[in-house]
C-alpha cells in the first residue's frame, strides 16, 4: 500500500509527512517528525501521556490517525514555550515541583493549557476533573493542581502568593 | 507544609530551587528510553505465550526469518544456560537463572505473556507480522494462579527442581513453596497467656503493579568489535550492564550502559526484561535495535508486586501494652521464586516494642508474572494486616488508635522481632505530631470515617560513587551514577553547593554512564540522596581541601593557615597574613600553576542509613448506594531526618500515598479461569486520577540521622506502607465493617453492606 | 568474646538450632570465616544473604566492620529496596 501525503500545521509551523494509513498521529509526531516530547504510555487513550491539541480540542494522539492531521492545527508540548521563554504553565510546574519523573508532564501541560483556554478561572474541582484524563503515578497530583491554579491566576493578571 | 526540629544556618540545603533537569522535562527535550533515534535502527517485538502453563515442544522461526524486512530472530537458545553453581549474584540478591528464564522461556512457559521469542525488523509493522509467522507447539498443562491453591499438595508444579528451603529435614519432593522463613523473639505462648485481650484476623491483598507511565524501553547497539552500547530506562545502568553481561556471557567492560531519563520505576525497573534480547538481536542484525513494551506487555509480563495472605494474632493487657504478636505471611512470587518475604515479615511490627513475637513467612510460585520490587517491597502487605489488627485491638480496648501506638512505640533502644535495635529514630515525635494535628480532631459527618496507620522501612546505603569537578571558571560539576527518578539530581547539587560555598546555579549535576564513573547500586531503597549524597559531600570536602592548599600556594603560606568560608579561601587568622579572600573562581583560574585540575572522586559502601517511620491519617466517605469510597482528607506525617529539598521530599510522601490509595481502593490483577490476565490496561487496572484524590497534606518531622550528611534519611519508600490499612480502618470507622480483603472496591463494599444488612 | 545473635530460622538451623553464638572474630570478615569453620554452610549463607546490625546500625556487605566485646551484634537477612 502506498503512503499518504499529509500537510498540516504543527506548533504554528507548516509541516508535511508521509504515513501509512494505520499509523497514528502519535507515531508520526515521534518517529517521522522527531517531536518526541509527546509520549506513549498506553496506546489505548487511557493515560493522556500522548495529549496534543488538535484544532482547539485536547485529544489522545494515539487514538488519532496521522491522516486526520490533514489541514489541522496541532499543538504539542514543544509549542508551548516561545524561544527560550517558558509558558506560564511550564514555569509554574517548575516552581511548584509539579513533576518527578517528568514522563506525564508534556501531556499534562498540553491538557492544562487546553483546560485554561476553555475555562480561565477554574475551581480546584474543575481542574481535577479537567485533568482526569492524564495519569500521573509519581506526584499524587497535589503539586500539579496547585501549579495549574497558580498559572491560571497569573494568566488572569492576578498576583500569585 | 509544616516543619519540626531546629533550624540551622544552611544556605542551600532546605531551600526549594528549580531542579536542573526541569526545563528539559517541561519542554519535552528530555530523552526517555524510547526517544533515542539511531541511524539504521530496527524495531524489535516479542512473541509471548498465550498460555498460563505449558511445555514448549517446538519453536520454528524459519518463516519469520524469511520475511522481507526481518533481520534477526532470537529465542532462549541464543543465550547461555547459566549453571546452578553460578546462579546467585555476588550480593545474593539476584538469581540469574530466574532472570534469564523469565526474559525468554526455556522449556516451559509459566504465565500468560511469558516471552518466548523476539524479532528485529525494519519497521514495527513488519516485526509484528513476523511474530505471527513464528510457529510454536505447546503442550498445555494445568495451571494454578491463587497462592493458597499453589501450596496444596496436588497443585500443578511449576519447577521440578524447586524444593522448599528452610524446612527441617530438607524435603525430597519439589514444591511450589520456594521457602519458609521465621523470626522469633521471646516466647509467644507465654505472651498470649499473659494477655487480657486478644485480636485475630486474616487479611488478603491482590497483586498490584508499580504503574509507571513509561513502558520499559531500550536501544541496544552491538559494535563490530564486540563493544556494545545500551541506552535504556532503568533504575540502574550498572544493573543493566551487569545483568546483560551475565545473561549473555559477555565481559562487563564490553558493555556501556547509558541511563536514559526514566519515566517512573518504583522498584519495577530494578531488573531487566529487554536489554539482552535487544542486544542479541542487534548482534545478529548488525544494526541498532529498539524494543519498547506496549502497555499490555507491561502488565502481562513485567513484575507486579505480590498479592498475599497475612494472618495476625495480637495479645495485649487492658492498658494497651502488647504482650505477644504472631504473624504468618504468604506471598505470591509469580513464576519464579523471589517475593519480598523477608521485609514483609520484618517491617510489619518493627515500629512496636513487643517482647514476644513469632513471624513466619512463605514464598510461593504460581503461574503469574515474576514479581518485582515495588516501593518498600513487602512492607505494605505485612502492614496492611498488622495495622488493621492494631485498629481492631484499639477498638476492643476502647483506646484511641494513636494512643495505642504511643503505648507500644519503638523508641531509642527498642529491639525488633528480627533482632535489630532501634537508635536515633523519630517514631514517637511523629506520633505526637499526628495526635496534635488539627486533622486528627476535625469533625466527621454521616458515613464518614477516620483511619490511622503506621509504617516502617529500613532504607539502605550500599555501593556508591560520586565525583566533583571544578571547572576553569570556578563553576562545579557533580557527576553521579544514579538515574534520577524523583529529583535527586537537585539534592546532590544542593549538597555540593552547600559544602563548596557556591550558589546552587553554579553547580551542575549530571548522571553519568557506566564507563564514566565507578560502580554504584541502584536508584531504589531510598538510598540515592543518602548514599550518593554521602559521596558527593565527601568529594566536595576533598575539593575544599584542595582549594585551601592551592590558595596557600598562591599566597605562599602554609596550607593549615587557610580556611574555607562562603566559597572563598581566607587566611586562618591575622598571623597568616593580610590577604583578601580568594574566591573559588580565582583559585580555579590558577589551577594549572598550582598543581593541575581540581576535583575528587569518592567511592564507598555507604552504611548507616537511618530508618523511616510514618503515621498517616485518612478521612473518607462511603456511598452506601454505589460502594464508592471518596477520600476527603489525608495527612502523611513522617520522620525525614532533614529535608534537603523539601518540595521533593513532600513529593515522595504524596506519590507514595497516591499509590497506596490505589492499592487500597481499586487496583488488582484479574485472572480468567484459563489463567489469562483480563485487565492489562489502564482502563480496567484502575489507578488514581486527579479527580479521585484531595490535596495530600504532608508533615516533615526532622529527627536527624547522625550518620548522614545534614542528618538526612531516605524518605521515598515508607509513604506507601500505611495507606492501605489507613483506608481499611477509616472504612471500619465510617460504616462499621472491617474490610479485610483488598482492594476495597465498590462491588466488594456493596456485597459486604448487603451481607451486613441481611 | 563478642556474642552474635542469629535472626531467623534459616541461620539458626545451620547453627544447630542456636539463636546466639559466642565468637572470637573481631571483624565481619573473620566472623564469616569462623562461622563457616564451625558450621559448614553458615558462613556462606551469612556472606551472601545476611547483613549485620551492630548496636542497631545495619551494615551490608561490609567485611571490615569491627566487632567488639561490647557490641550488640545481630545477623539479619539482607535488604534491597524498590
Amino acid at each position: 500500500m502506498s503512503k499518504l501525503h499529509v500537510s498540516t500545521t504543527i506548533n504554528g509551523e507548516p509541516a508535511e509527512f508521509l504515513c501509512e494509513p494505520q499509523q497514528t498521529l502519535l507515531d508520526v509526531l515521534r518517529d517521522e517528525l522527531g517531536l518526541t516530547g509527546t509520549k506513549e504510555g498506553c496506546g489505548s487513550g487511557d493515560c493522556g501521556a500522548c495529549s496534543v491539541i488538535l484544532d482547539d480540542r485536547v485529544v489522545c494522539s494515539c487514538l488519532v490517525l496521522a491522516a486526520e492531521a490533514e489541514g489541522a492545527r496541532i499543538t504539542t508540548v514543544e509549542g508551548l514555550a516561545k524561544g527560550d521563554t517558558l509558558h506560564v504553565l511550564q514555569r509554574q510546574f517548575l516552581e511548584h515541583a509539579a513533576l518527578q519523573c517528568g514522563f506525564c508532564t508534556p501531556g499534562l501541560l498540553v491538557a492544562a493549557k487546553a483546560l485554561l483556554d476553555r475555562n480561565p478561572d477554574p475551581t480546584e474541582t474543575e481542574v481535577r476533573y479537567g485533568l482526569a484524563g492524564n495519569l500521573c503515578r509519581c506526584t499524587g497530583y497535589d503539586k500539579i493542581i496547585r501549579a495549574v491554579l497558580d498559572a491560571a491566576a497569573e494568566m488572569r493578571g492576578e498576583s500569585v502568593a | 507544609m509544616t516543619y519540626m526540629g531546629g533550624k540551622s544556618d544552611l544556605r542551600v540545603v532546605g531551600t526549594r530551587p528549580v531542579r536542573p533537569d526541569g526545563v528539559d522535562k517541561v519542554t519535552g527535550r528530555a530523552n526517555f528510553g524510547a526517544d533515542l533515534r539511531l541511524p539504521g535502527m530496527l524495531e524489535g517485538r516479542i512473541k509471548r505465550s498465550p498460555y498460563a502453563h505449558a511445555r514448549i515442544l517446538r519453536i520454528d522461526t524459519t518463516r519469520a526469518a524469511a520475511l522481507k524486512g526481518v533481520l534477526a530472530v532470537v529465542t532462549s537458545a541464543d543465550f547461555p544456560e547459566i549453571p546452578y553453581e553460578e546462579a546467585i549474584s555476588g550480593d545474593g540478591f539476584v538469581n540469574y537463572r530466574y532472570v534469564s528464564g523469565n526474559m525468554l522461556a526455556r522449556g516451559k512457559v509459566l504465565y500468560d505473556g511469558h516471552a518466548v521469542a523476539a524479532v528485529a525488523a525494519t519497521s514495527a509493522a513488519i516485526a509484528e507480522e513476523a511474530l505471527d509467522l513464528i510457529e510454536i507447539d505447546y503442550d498445555v498443562l494445568p495451571h494454578v494462579i491463587d497462592v493458597e491453591a499453589a501450596m496444596a499438595p496436588d497443585a500443578p508444579l511449576l519447577h521440578d527442581d524447586l524444593f522448599t528451603a528452610g524446612l527441617t529435614p530438607p524435603p525430597t519432593a519439589p514444591s511450589n513453596i520456594s521457602k519458609r522463613i521465621a523470626f522469633n523473639i521471646g516466647d509467644v505462648a507465654t505472651g498470649f497467656a499473659e494477655a487480657e485481650v486478644m485480636v485475630e484476623g486474616r487479611y488478603t491483598t491482590q497483586a498490584v503493579h508499580q504503574g509507571y507511565i513509561e513502558p520499559h524501553a531500550c536501544v541496544a547497539t552491538w559494535g563490530a568489535d564486540g563493544q556494545s552500547t545500551i541506552f535504556s530506562s532503568s533504575q540502574g545502568a550498572f544493573m543493566v550492564r551487569s545483568l546483560t553481561a551475565k545473561l549473555m556471557g559477555l565481559d562487563i567492560a564490553n558493555i556501556r550502559a547509558v541511563p536514559a531519563e526514566i519515566g517512573g520505576g518504583f522498584g519495577g525497573k530494578t531488573t531487566i526484561y529487554l536489554e539482552p534480547v535487544a542486544l542479541a538481536l542487534s548482534r545478529k542484525a548488525g544494526r541498532p535495535v529498539r524494543i519498547v513494551m506496549s502497555r499490555e506487555e507491561v502488565f502481562r509480563a513485567s513484575g507486579p508486586t505480590s498479592g498475599g495472605v497475612v494472618a495476625v494474632k495480637l495479645g495485649a493487657k487492658r492498658d494497651g501494652t502488647l504482650t505477644a504478636a504472631q504473624v504468618t505471611v504468604t506471598l505470591q512470587a509469580g513464576a519464579f521464586p523471589g517475593s519480598p518475604l523477608g521485609p514483609a515479615c520484618m517491617c510489619a511490627l518493627a515500629m512496636y516494642d513487643i517482647k514476644n513475637v513469632a513471624i513466619t513467612g512463605y514464598d510461593v510460585v504460581s503461574n503469574r508474572p515474576k514479581v518485582a520490587a515495588y516501593r518498600a517491597p513487602g512492607a505494605p502487605i505485612g502492614s496492611f494486616g498488622a495495622e488493621s489488627a492494631m485498629d481492631e485491638l484499639a477498638r476492643k480496648l476502647g483506646m484511641d488508635p494513636i494512643a495505642l501506638r504511643q503505648k507500644n512505640a519503638a523508641r531509642e533502644g527498642t529491639r525488633t522481632a528480627y533482632g535489630v535495635t532501634h537508635h536515633d529514630i523519630g517514631f514517637e515525635q511523629t506520633l505526637a505530631a499526628a495526635k496534635a494535628h488539627p486533622h486528627y480532631s476535625a469533625p466527621l459527618g454521616v458515613n464518614q470515617g477516620r483511619g490511622v496507620a503506621c509504617g516502617f522501612w529500613f532504607n539502605i546505603g550500599g555501593e556508591s560513587a560520586a565525583a566533583v569537578h571544578i571547572n576553569e571558571d570556578g563553576t562545579a560539576s557533580v557527576v553521579s551514577p544514579n538515574p534520577d527518578i524523583g529529583g535527586s539530581r537537585a539534592s546532590l547539587a544542593m549538597m555540593a553547593a552547600e559544602v563548596l560555598g557556591l550558589p546552587y546555579e553554579k553547580v551542575r549535576p549530571i548522571v553519568a554512564d557506566t564507563a564514566s564513573i565507578p560502580v554504584s547500586g541502584m536508584t531504589g531503597g531510598s538510598r540515592v540522596t543518602f548514599a550518593i549524597g554521602t559521596c558527593v559531600v565527601a568529594a566536595s570536602e576533598k575539593v575544599v581541601e584542595q582549594l585551601k592548599q592551592r590558595a596557600a600556594m598562591i599566597w605562599d603560606i602554609p596550607p593549615d593557615a587557610v580556611e574555607w568560608k562562603d566559597g572563598q579561601a581566607v587566611p586562618a587568622g591575622p598571623n597568616a597574613g593580610g590577604f583578601d579572600p580568594l574566591p573559588l573562581a580565582a583559585i580555579a583560574a590558577k589551577s594549572a600553576r598550582t598543581g593541575g585540575p581540581i576535583g575528587a572522586e569518592v567511592t564507598a559502601n555507604v552504611q548507616g542509613a537511618g530508618a523511616s517511620f510514618a503515621v498517616h491519617i485518612c478521612d473518607l466517605e462511603v456511598d452506601r448506594e454505589t460502594g464508592r469510597v471518596t477520600v476527603l482528607r489525608y495527612t502523611a506525617l513522617q520522620d525525614v531526618g532533614r529535608a534537603i529539598h523539601p518540595s521533593y521530599v513532600e513529593g515522595q510522601l504524596q506519590g507514595g500515598v497516591a499509590q497506596g490509595l490505589g492499592w487500597a481502593l481499586n487496583e488488582e490483577y484479574v485472572y480468567s479461569a484459563e489463567g489469562r490476565l483480563e485487565n492489562p490496561g489502564f482502563l480496567d487496572y484502575r489507578m488514581p486520577v486527579a479527580s479521585d484524590l484531595p490535596m495530600i497534606a504532608t508533615v516533615l518531622v526532622e529527627v536527624p540521622n547522625p550518620r548522614a550528611p545534614f542528618g538526612l534519611r531516605g524518605v521515598a519508600e515508607v509513604p506507601i506502607v500505611p495507606p492501605t490499612a489507613a483506608v481499611a480502618n477509616a472504612v471500619r470507622s465510617a460504616i462499621g465493617l472491617r474490610m479485610a480483603d483488598l482492594p476495597i472496591s465498590p462491588p466488594k463494599l456493596l456485597a459486604a453492606l448487603d451481607v451486613a444488612a441481611a | 568474646m563478642p556474642t552474635v545473635v542469629l535472626a531467623g530460622d534459616a541461620a539458626r538451623a545451620l547453627a544447630g538450632g542456636a539463636a546466639e553464638l559466642t565468637v572470637a572474630a573481631t571483624s565481619f570478615r573473620r566472623l564469616v570465616t569462623e562461622l563457616d569453620a564451625r558450621f559448614p554452610g553458615l558462613g556462606r549463607l551469612v556472606d551472601e544473604g545476611m547483613a549485620v546490625a551492630i548496636d542497631g546500625v545495619i551494615f551490608q556487605d561490609a567485611y571490615a566492620v569491627p566487632l567488639t566485646e561490647a557490641s550488640e551484634i545481630v545477623l539479619i537477612p539482607k535488604i534491597a529496596g524498590g
